[in-house]
């Protein structure tokens, strides 16, 4: 059993609310879920979906096809009508659309008459179209009801009951006219999954790291992690700040972090463009920060609230000057999760800066788990405290080469110990110098000495398939569900294998893990990448001098389809 | 702390005769004077001739970049709300480069000092015009003369209802370390925008052009009254008023930030255990 259900309408018609429900309740049932959205740049008006795929087994990608299609309006109806799976039905309100549709394809359900009648207010014709779309699938509204009251508890009960009431009236009325349904909803018969996107998995994380500042400007497809950090501050004692552009953000965070606390900030590649004089000044200063990335097609304002993987060259190079950094791209919400803990562990450890790099698609996407493992993450207090004793506190030196590669960082205030830090090259005091000597002592001790030690603690990329595997499907980031689907579905009849990257720089050593064996001994090996010009592929050859056999490139703004990249992945195997 | 020269830090490299020179001996004597040991309050620079100041002076140094001092002393002062952060920029700095962030910066009314060393002049790039340069003088870059109007950061504090708004004059030590001693201990953002020679490269703004305009706000002045403030601060530059010229007591943004009541975030701990319940919110 596997559904699609894709939710489309105008900006502002309640699309999410809709698909947001259905996401929430299949999980809580206990099925697999997986959504993503697709919107534009507009706040009314448009055509947005809302795409979701639930299941008994795991999903981890979007399909074309969808079973059901709520139509708000009549556009959804002529945009996707040919994405009507086998036996699927579009259900719309022939008086909203203001037309009517005839055949077994069709379901004229009166949302707004459902909602009056009922509700009292049109405004509950959603609840209605949620209703229906339960009775379609001939499931309980018991937890929708639940739901209800969770989610309008501040409404009262009146406004509760009502939306109830129209709940179950939309329900029948599926139940009833919907004789061509023949959809066969088995029972997933266990516990309630939970639901995330990568957005608040990359908040959770953060908080979750001990993270007590952060930063940034509002801009599409980042905000998402400053509202879900908003949103708890108070409970986490953090202190979030939108500041006045982005400049300010990464630097008001690198203030925080010589403060002596856990800081991060955010943006989208146009706002993170004005952030890169920061980023050096962070390599510069060796002090820890966290950087999300979410990515949206560039250049300049590009396609603000769709997708792409464009960025990833331009994060591994942003600053100048030469100075060493890690960058990671989660692939689902649970990387999110566990790569956001790494990041600001590692930034701290080694007084480095931290990349997280999502994009509009994965940061939207929801994954449901039956829990996060939280017993990988860590919390490491790397700075030097007055509690770690006073003694030689005259003879502190911030950039000390005593240490060998990471000096100790203080906290200003804390104890006698002088913290001096400068984006001038500086002695082991902090104080600027211009004399080549110390220069070649501070670039060996910052960025020679360092990088090999973080390289050391990458781990290995997910690998998925057999011992000796023909095909190689690589990818990086976002695209680790639909590779995974994809090679899933393949692995049927070929001798395929994928290979992930999440820990993208830098590369992971082979000691651990022989990728590179993996895929000189394929006969196949295709990059799959939501850009035009294989930015990892690029990376992968600059670093370890492998060239892919063959490349998947994207970039239309829009997310790889399983049904899609499964045919393009067929078409390389064939050319061959 | 036993003495002034406590506080001593690199030999600067100043021109000979910089109006730099007494501004940071003013400040040490301010400091001093105040009981703040080198550990106990930070530096934060941008970029420039006064932006090296923290390093000729014993203490807690962020010297970071061109025009940006402002942001990593608001997000200091969030991390350590205890800990004082003083400013020293220039006039290029914090009018030019880092005008967006000082008009937030008074915006948010962070508990922050501002000494700008104001020599109408880009000293560290060799004597271009600047934010505050005269109309119409001529440098290499503008050698029909500055085209812009200058700016006048006194009106434009004012304007913006910052918390402490002072002009103080590099040769005058005495009134000027009284200034800066009570921008330091005032709760809000203090601008203190100082009058400084430079004897390189401003031909026009000499030591002997000020003696002859600077004069002292006397005691009868009322600071707390805006639209006098600014009068004063828009009147001809033939007579240059120094001293404290508007101020008020708003509440600081430390104080609005609900989570720092309780104590700076650098002393509240964290514990992951602690987070564990966060993830039932999305069942």
């Amino acid at each position: 059993m596997d559904y699609t259900i894709l939710i489309g309408g105008k900006a502002g018609q309640g699309l999410q609310t809709i698909g947001g429900v259905l996401a929430r309740l299949f999980s809580r049932m206990g099925y697999h879920v997986f959504s993503h959205q697709d919107y534009m740049s507009r706040i009314r008006g448009g055509h947005n979906f809302y795409q979701l795929r639930f299941s008994d087994k795991e999903v981890s990608s979007s399909r074309k096809k969808a079973n059901i299609i709520v139509a708000l309006d009549l556009t959804t109806i002529e945009l996707h009508k040919d994405d009507l799976e086998e036996n699927g039905i579009i259900i719309f309100d022939a008086q909203s659309v203001k037309q009517t549709f005839t055949g077994q394809e069709f379901l004229n359900v009166p949302f707004d008459k459902i909602a009056v009648e009922n509700g009292g207010d049109k405004i509950m014709s959603n609840t209605a179209a949620i209703g229906a779309v339960l009775g379609m699938l001939r499931l309980e509204t018991t937890l929708l009801e639940e739901i209800i009251h969770t989610n309008l508890k501040k409404k009262g009960n009146d406004i509760i009951n009502k939306n109830i009431l129209t709940a179950k009236a939309g329900y029948s009325y599926a139940i009833n006219e919907c004789t061509q349904c023949s959809f066969a909803v088995s029972m997933p018969g266990k516990n309630g999954n939970m639901l995330i996107d990568t957005s608040q998995a990359v908040g959770l994380g953060s908080i979750m790291s001990g993270c007590k500042f952060y930063c940034g400007y509002p801009m599409t497809p980042s905000t998402a992690v400053m509202n879900y950090i908003g949103s708890k501050a108070q409970e986490y004692s953090i202190v979030v700040e939108q500041t006045e552009d982005e400049i300010s953000s990464i630097n008001m965070a690198l203030g925080a972090s010589y403060g002596g606390v856990r800081s991060m900030t955010g943006s989208s590649g146009g706002g993170f463009a004005l952030m890169t004089e920061g980023v050096s000044l962070a390599g510069m200063m060796e002090l820890p920060v966290v950087i999300t990335l979410a990515q949206r097609p560039g250049p300049a304002t590009g396609l603000p609230t769709r997708t792409e993987q464009g960025d990833l060259l331009f994060v591994l190079h942003s600053g100048h000057g030469e100075f060493p950094r890690v960058v990671f791209a989660p692939g689902n919400p649970e990387q999110g999760l566990y790569l956001t803990n790494k990041a600001f562990d590692l930034a701290e450890k080694y007084q480095i800066p931290a990349f997280i790099i999502t994009d509009q698609y994965i940061a939207d996407a929801q994954w449901t788990y039956e829990s996060l493992d939280t017993d990988k993450l860590v919390y490491n207090d790397y700075r030097l405290r007055s509690r770690d004793g006073a003694e030689a506190e005259s003879a502190y030196q911030r950039y000390s080469f005593s240490e060998g590669a990471v000096s100790p960082l203080a906290v200003p205030g804390d104890s006698k110990r002088l913290v001096v830090v400068d984006s001038d090259e500086h002695d082991e005091a902090g104080h600027m110098i211009e004399d080549a000597e110390m220069r070649t002592k501070m670039m060996q001790k910052r960025l020679l000495q360092k990088l090999p030690l973080i390289q050391q603690e990458i781990e290995a990329p997910f690998y998925f398939g057999g011992e000796k595997p023909d095909i190689v499907v690589t990818g990086w980031g976002s695209t680790y569900g639909i590779i995974k689907d994809a090679v899933m579905s393949l692995s049927k009849t070929q001798n395929i294998a994928m290979l992930h990257f999440s820990q993208i720089y830098p590369l992971p050593l082979s000691e651990q893990f022989d990728y590179l064996k993996i895929l000189t001994e394929a006969r196949i090996t295709i990059c799959v990448e939501n850009n035009a010009t294989g930015q990892f592929a690029y990376l992968m050859r600059a670093e370890t001098g492998y060239k892919f056999t063959h490349h998947i490139n994207h970039f239309d703004g829009r997310p790889f389809l399983l049904e899609s990249l499964t045919g393009e992945i067929n078409e390389c195997i064939e050319r061959l | 702390m036993n003495a002034l020269s406590d506080y001593k830090g690199q030999e600067p490299a100043w021109c000979p005769g910089c109006g730099n020179f007494p501004i940071l001996e003013t400040l040490k004597t301010a400091l001093f004077e105040l009981g703040m040991e080198p550990h106990q309050f930070t530096i934060v620079s941008g970029i420039g001739q006064a932006a090296k100041l923290p390093h000729y002076l014993k203490c807690n140094t962020f010297n970071g970049l061109h025009g940006r001092a402002l942001p990593p002393a608001t997000g200091m002062r969030l991390a350590n709300h205890e800990m004082p952060v003083i400013v020293t920029s220039g006039d290029g700095d914090c009018y030019g480069e880092g005008g967006n962030h000082l008009i937030h910066a008074i915006r948010r009314n962070i508990n922050v000092t501002l000494l700008v060393h104001n020599n109408q002049i880009y000293g560290l790039t060799k004597g271009q015009a600047s934010p505050t340069t005269t109309e119409g003088v001529v440098t290499k870059t503008q050698p029909f003369g500055a085209n812009a109007s200058e700016l006048n950061p006194i009106s434009l504090a004012i304007g913006l209802d910052c918390s402490f708004v002072a002009r103080g004059y590099a040769a005058d030590s005495v009134f000027l370390k009284s200034i800066i001693k009570e921008a330091i201990t005032h709760k809000g953002f203090a601008l203190v925008d100082i009058l400084q020679p430079c004897v390189t490269f401003n031909k026009l703004n000499t030591y002997s052009w000020y003696k002859e305009r600077v004069y002292h706000l006397d005691e009868t002045y009322n600071p707390y009254d805006r639209a006098e403030a600014f009068k004063l601060a828009i009147k001809l530059p033939d007579k240059i008023p120094t001293g404290i010229i508007y101020k008020n007591n708003k509440l600081t943004f430390e104080e609005r930030i609900q989570i720092l009541k309780e104590s700076p975030l650098v002393k509240q701990g964290f514990s992951l255990n602690s987070t564990l319940k966060e993830l039932d919110t999305f069942y």
